[in-house]
């Protein structure tokens, strides 16, 4: 039993380190590189790390990675996230230094490139959330409310950050990246039905049934 | 003329960048069918056309050591008629240098039937679509820039439609 934990333990977290190195080794290996200012490349990275950061959030707080006490998951969740909004920041300054009148229309929402809306949208809920999750103390949020605030932000953050990245031609590699996407929305998508069903116990007892 | 526009494998090939298809096709379908030409609607600047744009550009034989073609035509709004010696100004990033940089910027004249060509270095991917800027900007006509998408990175040539109004 033990031993059958461990190596539950060691696939899951060898899984986990494969969704998103493989990517990002991937990316490395594109030619595209070769034709990019060293700027450009680390606002590249800084948005495919984003992403990886993107699938480790709900994998921390749905407990799905063994080993973690639900004490060391919530705070690694709180880091994560707070890593994720400074990732977004050398995105975004990176992106504006390579081409500040391309960077400029992407935030005023007036791209011509059908991704830019969806990436800056998520912008702003990881930047709220993030802020958010900073004062909530301050601000007496309880459970109850911050999950009512936070979990369409997250659903916002995950759809916009996988449809972004799905329509970018760039450095990132195909498979991979339609890879990494999936797993995202999946692991969303499967907090989301076990915390549905923990807070309504009845549906799953009639679903059950 | 909106049989290119609509045909699934060109929609789903052009992806987000229906704009430039669309410009395409009048430009395309107007040379084809002359009687159409009646009523030409003028270009409108695409957004984000004239994205790091650098006034003045020199004429020159070719942008740097070349490799990739940049091809269209300028008309008249109304009657569609060919404009000759109009200045065409090109620039995108490209293998040998950055949206910005004065190299990778260069203009061309058309020649007596509206036409232009200039080659230019392989143009990629930036901001996550491999596409080149063209501009209008000389006066006479009102200005216009042109942001077309490349269909996909591998093509070696990309064509941009101008019908100019007077300014």
């Amino acid at each position: 039993m033990k031993r059958w934990r461990s190596a539950r333990a060691f696939l899951i977290w060898g899984a986990l380190a494969l969704a998103v190195g493989v990517p990002i080794a991937a990316a490395a290996a594109s030619e595209q590189l070769a034709w990019r200012g060293p700027v450009y490349i680390l606002a590249g990275f800084a948005g495919i790390v984003a992403l990886g950061l993107v699938l480790v959030q709900p994998l921390l707080i749905g407990g799905y990675l063994p080993g973690l006490s639900a004490y060391r998951r919530r705070r690694a969740h709180l880091w994560i996230g707070g890593t994720l909004a400074v990732a977004i920041v050398i995105h975004v300054a990176g992106l504006w230094f390579t081409s500040p009148p391309d960077m400029i229309d992407a935030l005023l929402f007036a791209s011509p490139t059908p991704f830019s809306p969806f990436g800056v949208t998520a912008m702003w809920a990881i930047f709220i959330v993030a802020l958010l999750a900073l004062l909530r103390r301050r601000l007496g949020l309880r459970l109850r409310t911050w999950r009512i605030i936070h979990i369409p932000l997250a659903i916002v953050i995950v759809a916009g950050s996988v449809v972004h990245c799905l329509l970018i031609e760039g450095t990132m590699e195909t498979i991979s990246k339609a890879a990494l996407c999936a797993l995202v929305l999946a692991v969303t998508a499967k907090v989301l039905i076990d915390l549905w069903r923990r807070q309504t116990p009845r549906a799953e007892s009639v679903a059950r049934q | 003329m909106t049989r290119v526009v609509l045909s699934r494998r060109n929609l789903l090939a052009t992806g987000g960048s229906f704009v430039a298809t669309g410009v395409l096709a009048t430009g395309v379908s107007g040379l084809l069918l002359p009687a159409h030409a009646d009523g030409l609607a003028p270009t409108q600047s695409m957004s984000g056309g004239a994205n790091n744009y650098r006034k003045g550009a020199a004429i020159v034989e070719r942008i740097g050591k070349g490799g990739f073609w940049m091809s269209g035509t300028v008309r008249r709004a109304g009657d569609g008629a060919p404009l000759a010696g109009q200045r065409i100004q090109i620039w995108a990033h490209t293998v040998e240098g950055q949206e910005h940089e004065p190299q990778s910027h260069g203009a061309t004249l058309t020649d007596k039937d509206g036409k232009f060509r200039l080659e230019m270095p392989q143009i990629i991917p930036i901001f996550g679509q491999p596409h080149g800027h063209l501009a209008y900007d000389s006066g006479e006509f009102k200005t216009v820039f042109l942001r077309p998408v490349m269909r996909s990175a591998k093509e070696t040539s990309l064509e941009a439609h101008f019908v100019l109004q007077p300014a």
